[in-house]
């Protein structure tokens, strides 16, 4: 039987339906997983999203041609039979299903299998073949408990607003920031946000997402107008000068690369939070179980490592190349 | 041991100096006297035998995690620790045991006397009985290493604040060779003669390198010496009994036997600060020589033949049995003279003889003499002050020559550990050798975070092979190397040996083509080596 999906030098290909899932060239026509910035790119003649997904990336990418579908809703492209569903990655994000002649291939995107209040729910999709990410395909990730991490986060805080001290938390604008808001106790104090999450946050809250108030950093904010505030700010904001307009704060960053304690040291703040919108090892193995695929790709991350232990388990198991970028631990992206 | 993992889990989540203090400060306060003596073993590099191999502990946590060996490794090379990766790959506890840091240390101690089957059955239950953070501080001990970003420097400090003592006195008493099973904390903290240990070094006093010689002032303050190449270590003799210290507190007396019949020259109760050199004829030999010797718990006869070794005494810190390092140098000299004079020339002793200037010009060209002289640059001493502990600024600096530099390709990264974990900040560099690229040093040090970080991102998409942890990378970026000295060495593929190799810059501005050469190397030999 043919292949469903073909992995070419400008993204992942349908020839059945004419299409490309997530490319990183221009092409005519692209399926988009979800928002973040090495997924959906600039340059594509038309764009196919979920109605959740929209408003972020047209906000990002401007004026596009861009069609909405919802989750599950089926659509026929050329000779595929084509639907999305929810990867629980960030708001909107979905995995895509791709059928032809009743093989059904699904590319995956970025996902997580853990409920976080804001992104719907990673729903399995049965399939033949499976395009997975494996950014932490290493039997060391495993994520810290939602109600823990929220205690954590909140107890630091409370901290913080005791001693007088900023409390900065740096996180990635387009769903991790979101999903942060919801886990924090607005009696602490104020949330003072930095202007790129701001944005998406009154876009998301356009879409029904129900977040915390908060308040946009502007050049007069400061931490003595806004005492016992938390601001949350983008990984770039605080590296930059941005930070400087709140003296002697406590820092810390939200991502799952603080599950190892170099890069936590590295990255010289004073606290890690493991938080993620990727699977970690259990969820990973779990999602693809889950699928009752026999034939597996890894794309981005640990990919031959994913892929040995995956072929280890009786999978028909490949690496695939491609340019997301969720294996890096410094990028300054919208992953991890 | 929870008291113990919240007093590393505030210190490991902050980066102030000041918050660690406090906190390390307040546990020392208030921890049982057995805790607290084991901290600060601990935070000095004191701690429990090895009792089992790393090998071990990671087949046994690979076994217990359900995870193949080699998976285990690929994440051990990510993490960079082999206890925090242990600590994470294992299933959560099935339950919760309570004991104290000391029950923990005896855990450890008492696997000494097991059998391989009882070894694996006692670590096995401690993994499974510690909350995450205990077990990998449990994890720590067993493979030895504690650094978990507290220095000694750091634990005294706090030590002081806790008990109300002097930072300089406890810093005295925390050297030398005790353990917690052969002190009390009230024998060793809290009782007032730090001599009564006849081995106890003093702390060494460490300088700075110098920014400008012209903040210095008049050159009629200042003692100039040699700065040499060797291992810097405190000869002690007292009772008849002498001891020899290196700098990072290691007893070195079994390794240097020549230097024991420096007892029937020198007067009792004398400590001096030195530097062990191999000698011969005179003159200094290369730290090559030296280099053979160290790690050598003892030294066949031929050794001391081809590199026989000698102390060349820079300051004498205790005079007939009296610390004297409140004197001025200038006193402290001349008692060190009085000493060393009598004593025979075929004994293993040298004074660091002084090299007379009057401006700070004529030193400059005595400077520029160093490599000629197998000296690595100058040491200059402020002629009134006192001998002071640790590394401080002001009265002691060195002023060394500059390094000795060539360009090199990259052709080899591999990730680092602890900080640089899953960071590729470990070079292997090569020289063009005809069309050929040879390999000729390692490097890990010299580059900014952020170029590290450039460098790791290029890596990551570059590698042309991996061999385990290696990664073979397209001759692409050229570094400028630094180094003390070059040495032949047969031993190696280039046929050199440099010491101190480090990264001086990341030559962006050249190609791999416009590197150096295997012979612009063979020459630097010809003219340093």
């Amino acid at each position: 039987m043919a292949d469903v999906l073909k992995f070419t030098d400008r993204g992942i290909y349908c020839p059945a339906g004419d299409f490309y899932i997530d490319p990183w060239h221009p092409v005519d026509r692209a399926l988009i997983t979800h928002g973040h910035s090495d997924h959906a790119r600039w340059g594509m003649g038309r764009y196919l999203c979920t109605d959740g997904c929209a408003p972020v990336m047209q906000h990002r990418l401007g004026e596009i041609d861009c069609e909405t579908v919802r989750y599950g809703e089926v659509r026929q492209i050329g000779d595929a039979r084509v639907s999305f569903h929810p990867a629980g990655h960030v708001p909107g994000s979905a995995q895509i299903r791709v059928e032809v002649k009743g093989e059904v291939w699904v590319a995956s995107g970025d996902y997580k299998t853990v409920a976080d209040s804001v992104s719907e729910p990673f729903e399995p999709v049965q399939c033949h073949a499976f395009i997975t990410e494996c950014t932490f395909g290493l039997p060391v990730f495993s994520w810290t408990p939602q109600d823990i991490l929220s205690e954590q986060i909140n107890s630091w805080w409370a901290d913080c607003a005791a001693a007088g001290r900023p409390a900065i938390l740096g996180a990635y604008a387009l769903g991790k920031a979101q999903r942060l808001l919801t886990s924090m106790n607005p009696d602490i104090g104020p949330i003072l946000t930095h202007g790129v999450i701001e944005k998406t946050n009154d876009i998301l809250r356009g879409q029904g997402i129900a977040l915390p108030k908060t308040t946009l950093v502007t050049a007069d904010t400061t931490y003595k107008n806004h005492p016992g505030a938390l601001i949350l700010a983008t990984p770039s904001g605080m590296a930059g000068p941005w930070i400087k307009r709140f003296p002697n704060p406590s820092t810390a960053f939200a991502s799952g690369w603080m599950a190892v304690r170099g890069t936590r040291r590295r990255r010289a703040a004073d606290r890690g939070f493991v938080v993620s919108d990727h699977a970690d090892w259990d969820g990973l193995n779990a999602a693809i179980k889950a699928t009752g695929a026999t034939k597996v790709f890894a794309t981005h991350g640990y990919t031959t490592t994913f892929q040995r232990w995956l072929s280890e388990q009786g999978y028909d198991a490949h690496v695939v190349s491609t340019e997301y970028a969720g294996d890096a631990d410094d990028n300054d992206g919208d992953a991890a | 041991m929870k008291a113990f993992a919240s007093l590393f889990t505030q210190i490991d989540e902050t980066t102030r100096t000041s918050v660690k203090t406090a906190a390390l400060a307040e546990y020392l306060r208030t921890a049982p006297d057995m805790d607290k003596l084991w901290t600060i073993a601990l935070f000095s590099g004191r701690r429990p035998k090895r009792t089992i191999t790393a090998a071990r502990l990671r087949v046994w946590a690979a076994e217990r995690a359900g995870l193949p060996d080699w998976l285990f490794e690929e994440s051990y090379s990510v993490v960079g620790d082999l206890a925090e990766t242990i600590s994470l790959v294992l299933p959560p506890p099935s339950k919760h045991e309570d004991h104290n840091l000391t029950h923990w240390i005896n855990v450890v101690k008492d696997l000494t006397s097991c059998d391989d089957v009882a070894r694996k059955a006692g670590i096995l239950a401690a993994w499974d009985s510690l909350a995450a953070t205990e077990r990998f501080l449990f994890t720590k001990l067993l493979t030895g290493g504690f650094r978990v970003g507290v220095s000694t420097k750091l634990m005294t400090r706090a030590l002081a604040k806790a008990t109300e003592q002097d930072e300089a006195s406890l810093t005295h008493k925390l050297m030398g060779k005790w353990t917690p099973d052969t002190v009390t904390w009230e024998s060793l903290i809290e009782t007032e003669d730090p001599t009564a240990d006849l081995s106890r070094p003093y702390p060494f006093y460490l300088a700075y390198g110098l920014d400008s010689i012209g903040d210095l002032g008049s050159p009629s303050d200042w003692n100039a010496e040699r700065k040499w190449d060797g291992i810097r270590g405190q000869f002690i003799l007292r009772s008849g009994e002498h001891h020899i210290w290196s700098r990072g507190e290691d007893l070195m007396t079994d390794r240097f036997p020549e230097l024991a019949q420096l007892r029937d020259y020198l007067p009792d109760g004398t400590v001096i600060d030195g530097e062990i050199l191999a000698f011969a004829n005179e003159v200094p030999l290369s730290f090559n020589a030296l280099q053979k010797r160290i790690g050598r718990k003892t030294v066949p006869k031929k050794l001391l033949t081809e590199a026989p070794v000698i102390l060349m005494a820079y300051d004498l810190l205790e005079h007939a049995g009296r610390d004297i390092r409140t004197e001025t140098f200038d006193t402290r000299r001349k008692l060190l003279e009085e000493i060393t004079e009598t004593v025979p020339r075929h004994a293993p002793i040298r004074l660091s003889a002084s090299v007379p200037f009057n401006s700070w010009d004529t030193l400059s060209i005595e400077r520029d003499r160093s490599r000629d002289l197998k000296a690595e640059g100058l040491m200059l001493k402020n002629k009134h002050s006192p001998y002071l502990s640790g590394r401080k600024r002001g009265d002691w600096w060195k002023w060394k020559i500059d390094p000795l530099t060539i360009d090199a390709v990259m052709i080899y990264a591999q990730s680092g550990s602890g900080r640089r974990a899953n960071l590729f900040t470990d070079y292997t560099f090569a020289v063009w050798n005809g069309n050929e690229l040879t390999p000729f040093a390692k490097a890990y040090s010299g580059l900014t975070d952020a170029e590290f970080g450039e460098i790791t991102k290029w890596v990551r998409k570059n590698t042309l092979q991996k061999f385990g942890p290696v990664r073979q990378v397209p001759p692409t970026h050229v570094f400028e190397i630094a180094f003390e000295g070059i040495q032949a060495s047969p031993r190696h593929k280039s046929g050199v040996a440099l010491r101190f190799p480090r990264m001086l810059r990341w030559r962006k501005d050249k190609l791999a083509s416009e590197a150096n050469t295997l012979d612009d190397l063979n020459e630097m030999l010809a003219t340093y080596g």
